[in-house]
């Protein structure tokens, strides 16, 4: 493949509940530190959940803030500490030659939730209903306010693909580089869901909202007393290149993008199908030219509930054989789901692995589920391995979407 | 209300819409988008502002005479003097 259609991550902006840049989330990943704690949210009290705590007036003003969504405020601070880590001369960048694809879980839900709470107080008179509701609540809304940040001109917009929707914020990002649509993809995903009551009430009426007397062992993975997901809002934004014009500006590179694969289960509104996955990730390493046995790590996207994760297990086992000795761990169990923006920023989390060659662990895993054994799997304690050249990313979501995400070291 | 408490409150309401200006120094018979950065969706917030704190409904063929501090007190005062 030709330098002009391979495509790095050069820089990366992020927040998550244990790390407001990659520095810190790395260091605490391999400290083993969770950032899940509890929130009060509407109607329901308190509940287990993943906040950030970056500065959201590191980049923005406070009009800004106030008109905008929680989402923008993310995507604009990652994409601002995205930009700073490229080392890019953003300045003088053609800012119409820029593109913003974020993938989100959902979005709006927040803001008209908080919107029919505020009319309660006026008898549900709509004459109180807010005239920023609706630039508030396009699905577009999170990447158009980075475009206002940043006074970008290119092309913007989200991708909503569930959970799978971090991966295919990348995915698409790389894709309008190799169609020469941008000439820069900021692309990843993110998240403001804790803010919305009704994702919560409606993970706990569906048996599927994690419950702990602990909030920091509430996301538990693998675990055979796992209980649901912990909802959690994030963001990681990567700044995508052509390995040439990175090649050409002496760019730091994380690693290559060297495989993606997208499909649909067709098959359920919820339940996973272990099926379409092992086909995704089977695609997926198609498309990048290799073998499982290829593979040195897979962030698994196992969001502790019963049965999505006995389904990945099984479709990883699928895919790499029962006896594989692929590394495999996950990052839910630090920070909970963070949703739309799960899937770039786990899979940044475990980039460093190619200079430190040191696998995070899966934390919160007491009493391992025989349905999740895996050779390495691994456990509570992060594990020095000899050599990392690819890692694979997974991350699923509701109504059947899979995306898979392989990045390689990279080499000339 | 009287005439300063109005202006205060109008003050006060533009300081929380606008957090990143100082409305201190306003002048009252010029408009006040001249004088600050306020756009259109800004100024909804002051007559969002006044339904919600005092039930005061403005038409929007008033808008006009809440352009300036000084029009702002005259057209409320007798629509807030028994508040």
């Amino acid at each position: 493949m030709n330098s002009e259609a391979r495509i790095v991550i050069t820089g990366a902006g992020l927040t998550s509940p244990n790390g407001d840049n990659l520095a810190e989330f790395r260091q605490n990943l391999l400290s083993g530190r969770s950032g899940v704690g509890k929130i009060d949210t509407h109607y329901m009290g308190e509940v287990i959940a993943g906040l950030c705590d970056f500065d959201p007036l590191k980049y923005q003003k406070k009009k800004a803030l106030r008109r905008g969504t929680r989402a923008g405020s993310i995507a604009i601070y990652c994409a601002n500490e995205a930009i700073i880590d490229s080392n890019l001369d953003f300045f003088s960048f053609d800012k119409s030659r820029i593109g913003i694809y974020l993938g989100i879980t959902e979005h709006g839900n927040v803001e008209t939730e908080n919107e029919i709470y505020n009319i309660k107080q006026y008898d549900y008179n709509v004459d109180f209903w807010s005239h920023h509701h609706n630039p508030r609540t396009v699905a577009n809304s999170p990447a158009g306010e980075v475009t206002l940040n940043l006074g970008i001109t290119g092309p913007h917009y989200t991708l909503g693909a569930a959970c799978a929707a971090g991966n295919i914020g990348l995915i698409h990002g790389l894709q309008m580089l190799r169609l020469k649509e941008v000439d820069l993809a900021l692309a990843g995903g993110v998240s403001e869901t804790p803010h919305t009551f009704g994702v919560f009430a409606a993970f706990k009426n569906e048996g599927a909202l994690a419950s702990h007397t602990e909030p920091e062992k509430a996301s538990r993975p693998f675990d055979k007393n796992r209980n649901g997901i912990v909802v959690s809002e994030g963001g990681c934004i990567c700044t995508l290149e052509r390995l040439h014009d990175a090649l050409e500006r002496d760019a730091k590179i994380y690693g290559e993008i060297a495989g993606y694969a997208i499909n649909s289960d067709a098959s359920d509104f919820i339940l996973p199908n272990p099926l379409r996955q092992m086909e995704c990730m089977n695609s997926a390493l198609k498309s990048a030219g290799i073998s499982a046995g290829d593979i040195d790590i897979i962030n698994t996207h196992a969001t502790a509930t019963v049965e999505g994760d006995k389904a990945e297990c099984k479709a990883i086992k699928e895919v790499f054989g029962d006896d594989s000795n692929v590394y495999i761990n996950n990052t839910k169990s630090f920070i909970g789901h963070t949703m739309g923006a799960a899937g770039a920023l786990e899979l940044m989390g475990n980039l460093p692995s190619f200079e430190d060659h040191i696998v995070h662990q899966t934390i919160n895993i007491d009493d391992l589920d025989p349905e999740c054994v895996f050779k390495n799997l691994i456990i509570n304690e992060p594990r020095k391995i000899d050599r990392v050249d690819n890692i694979l990313n997974n991350s699923f979501g509701m109504l059947g979407i899979n995306s898979v995400v392989i990045v390689k070291k990279y080499r000339e | 209300m009287t005439g300063e408490e109005i202006r205060s409150m109008i003050l006060e309401v533009i300081q929380e819409i606008l957090p990143d200006e100082d409305v201190s120094n306003l002048k009252p018979d010029i408009r006040i988008r001249d004088q600050v950065e306020m756009d259109s969706m800004d100024f909804l917030d002051i007559i969002m502002e006044l339904r919600k704190r005092y039930g005061i409904i403005v038409p929007e063929d008033d808008y006009m005479k809440l352009f300036t501090l000084d029009s702002s007190v005259a057209y409320l005062e007798p629509l807030m003097k028994e508040i």
